[in-house]
């Protein structure tokens, strides 16, 4: 315990970070150098979440694999042999399944995300860091459960000796396209849910809405069947993108992804920058209003 | 003389007041954003509160502290603060509440923003603006530590390093893989504060934390913080409590309705502020018998609170009262019913409205249960010092009739501060308990040496 801090004395303050606290400024920048300054909150974020998440469960991580499957069963069933929906000649099982990994990740993560300002809000009002990091751990520690129901997706293809082509390279993508649009939304929701506690409320009816609107019980080659002109307005809503090109690299079968995800490439862009905009405005009031 | 480490110039913070933001009603925004969707994403939108960009139609010039003068739906936190603070220095920054010290901390702290000016600080920060910030109940203790240490801005590797140290410090080694909830509040806030020492920044904002815990362990933590201090680190420190900011801190901003009074040595200052803090009403006169408060048994002319030095003395420049200091509280009365057999009888209340005690003249022979005459009468009562204890203490005052019936009442008649006197305290910092705190004889005598217990 020798090292006094005698840094300064003379002129500047060499290699001492200098900050400047000003008026919330009317221009936005993304705060990128910041974010990975706080890199390591980040992990410690997610890594709270993963570990907080099952405690007090009894079969813990296995609920990330018991609520696709069971929902895949269900879809099977009612949407699948009732039904009747056409699957592209893909086992129903693995149609839906292929479908709930990116689905049940999107509607987990927005939710997640939605939550993190209000849950963290004793955190926030003490604590500077940028706020950025709690929505996209919201996002980020979802890749834990959909990495394990992954590997109950991998079961699946073993069991219906489906293999995969070189598609599935393009999975990556595809996944990226799920966590940006994820978080878009999220940026979104968790800004306005620091105000308006009315959006909690919301949410859960609008992930309904919205896995309708997007091809998780059906393929969207039946949209684009009946309605050939409007193929593209479908294609805004960025999870047909993600979901088709889920199915698509996963199983080789289905849509190629074509104007449809270009679409949704352009929407979740659209998405995100907005969202981005409108977080970082909240963000210099949220300590004051949560 | 170093460079200032944090420099602060024409800070000033705004606030909405009233129902505000919360109760915004989802529907008025959805409005506002069909009627103008881009508000929403390019600046003004009602959902701001402060800024340059905020469209109020208040302007900043002739807007005083505290009250804005266009319009009484914006309060100014703080306004127009400057300082500067070097390197090494511990400074205390005091004033009532809502004198602005925490809106101050915060700013700094980078939790708010301001509403304009700016300041410039050099260095690594700390905040503490509360322990365990970050913590989890269903984490472990040693995972909290990570946790809380991660918020606070400690590296992974440098917790890692520091780990051993931390958790020797919080006196909770046996616990670590105990889930918090399993903690009592006194093992959390210890496992918190142990976190937070071990901060290394080179600036650290405090905002009272050592309101808690035992007297052991807020003495290791104040003893913590001086060598944060001797190490040449710079401190900025929010408390009420003067006890323990004296002991730290060698300067102080004292602020007052959002604006920096003054700015000087600690005990300047904070005798500074103890002064004006002197309840005006420590004496009150109704020089006209008509208008007095009484009934037409007795009317009061005046009552008074001193320090028995200052008894006789105007009360402009009145000492202040302390727990040490011994009182005189003096009444003047008329009486108006001739041979009445009267006696006085006084109720002292502590802050919390807890009776202290009640005292009365019946060690004055002279007037025990005699008559009085008609005439202006006035009465004292002498309260030692080291009676009452420090905070707000309220007087009534009963007139009572042939040690019978109360004739007059009078509640609260007298409001008046103790005051905290540092040297008494011997280490203790937190609250000192019970409605009075009298200085009483002890004797502790060895009776027999250890030696002597071992040989029998």
């Amino acid at each position: 315990m020798s090292t006094a801090v005698t840094t300064s004395g003379s002129t500047g303050l060499p290699d001492v970070p200098v900050l400047r606290i000003t008026p919330p400024s009317r221009w936005w920048v993304i705060p990128a150098g910041e974010l990975w300054a706080y890199r390591e909150l980040l992990y410690f974020f997610v890594w709270r979440e993963l570990k907080v998440r099952y405690k007090q469960t009894v079969v813990g991580a296995a609920w990330a694999v018991v609520q696709p499957f069971l929902t895949m069963l269900i879809f099977s069933l009612f949407f699948g042999k009732l039904a009747n929906i056409p699957s592209g000649g893909l086992p129903y099982p693995v149609f839906y399944y292929s479908a709930l990994l990116p689905w049940m990740y999107f509607a987990a993560s927005v939710q997640n995300a939605t939550n993190k300002i209000v849950e963290n809000q004793n955190v926030i009002t003490k604590v500077y860091f940028p706020r950025l990091i709690l929505p996209i751990s919201g996002t980020v520690s979802g890749l834990m459960d959909f990495g394990i129901s992954f590997l109950m997706f991998v079961v699946i293809m073993i069991y219906y000796r489906i293999h995969p082509g070189w598609a599935i390279l393009m999975l990556p993508v595809f996944l990226l396209l799920a966590v940006l649009t994820a978080l878009g939304v999220g940026l979104w929701l968790s800004a306005l849910n620091a105000i308006y506690r009315d959006v909690r409320y919301v949410v859960p009816f609008l992930v309904q809405f919205w896995m309708f609107a997007s091809p998780v019980v059906y393929p969207s080659s039946l949209v684009s069947a009946r309605w050939p002109k409007w193929a593209w307005l479908y294609g805004l809503n960025p999870m047909v993108g993600v979901i088709e090109g889920f199915r698509w690299s996963l199983t080789g079968t289905g849509n190629p992804p074509g104007r449809m995800v270009l679409a949704s490439f352009a929407a979740v862009l659209v998405v995100l920058v907005c969202g981005l905009m409108y977080f970082q405005k909240m963000e210099t009031t949220i300590a004051d209003v949560v | 003389m170093s460079e200032p480490v944090i420099r602060v110039e024409r800070i000033g913070k705004r606030y909405r007041l009233g129902e505000g933001l919360r109760h915004t009603a989802l529907r008025n925004v959805i409005g506002d954003a069909l009627r103008a969707p881009l508000r929403l994403l390019t600046g003004s939108s009602h959902i701001r509160n402060n800024g340059p960009g905020a469209s109020s139609p208040v302007t900043n010039a002739g807007a005083s502290a505290g009250m804005a003068a266009g319009s009484s739906r914006f309060i100014w936190a703080l306004k127009d603060v400057n300082f500067e603070v070097r390197q090494g220095e511990a400074v205390g920054v005091i004033g009532r509440n809502g004198a602005g010290k925490s809106t101050l901390l915060k700013i700094l702290a980078r939790t708010t923003r301001p509403t304009e000016g700016h300041a410039e600080i050099h260095g690594r920060i700390g905040s503490l603006l509360e322990v365990g910030t970050g913590f989890h109940p269903e984490l472990t203790g040693r995972e909290n530590v990570y946790m809380s240490g991660a918020i606070l801005g400690m590296r992974k590797a440098e917790i890692d390093r520091k780990f051993d140290e931390i958790v020797a410090f919080s006196e909770v080694e046996r616990f670590l893989d105990t889930p918090l909830k399993h903690y009592s509040s006194g093992m959390q806030m210890r496992l918190a504060f142990a976190v937070a020492a071990h901060l290394e920044p080179e600036i650290l904002f405090v905002d009272e934390v050592l309101a808690v815990g035992d007297a052991a362990f807020q003495k290791k933590c104040l003893g913590k913080m001086s060598e944060v201090t001797n190490e040449g680190r710079t401190i900025l420190f929010v408390s009420h409590n003067a006890a323990a900011m004296q002991s730290l801190c060698s300067r102080a901003i004292l602020l007052k309705d959002g604006l920096l009074i003054q700015d000087g040595p600690f005990v300047a200052v904070m005798s500074e502020y103890l002064a004006k803090s002197t309840n005006p009403s420590t004496e009150s006169l109704w020089p006209n018998q008509s208008d007095a408060p009484g009934n037409d048994v007795i009317r009061i002319r005046k009552v008074s609170v001193h320090s028995e030095s200052d008894h006789g003395a105007t009360n402009l420049d009145a000492e202040l009262i302390t727990v040490r200091t011994p009182l005189v509280i003096e009444f003047e009365y008329w009486n108006l019913k001739p041979r009445a057999l009267l006696n006085l009888s006084l109720l002292v209340y502590t802050e919390d409205g807890v009776l202290a005690f009640n005292t009365g003249p019946v060690t004055e022979p002279v007037w025990q249960g005699k008559p009085f005459p008609g005439g202006l009468f006035r009465s004292v009562c002498y309260l030692p010092g080291d009676l009452l204890n420090d905070g707000f203490h309220r007087l009534t005052l009963l007139v009572v009739e042939n040690q019978a019936h109360i004739v007059y009442r009078h509640e609260d008649i007298l409001t008046f501060e103790v005051h905290e006197d540092g040297a008494s305290r011997k280490g203790w910092y937190g609250d000192w308990p019970g409605a009075t705190r009298p200085a009483l004889r002890w004797t502790t005598e060895l009776v027999s040496p250890a030696a002597a217990l071992q040989q029998r």
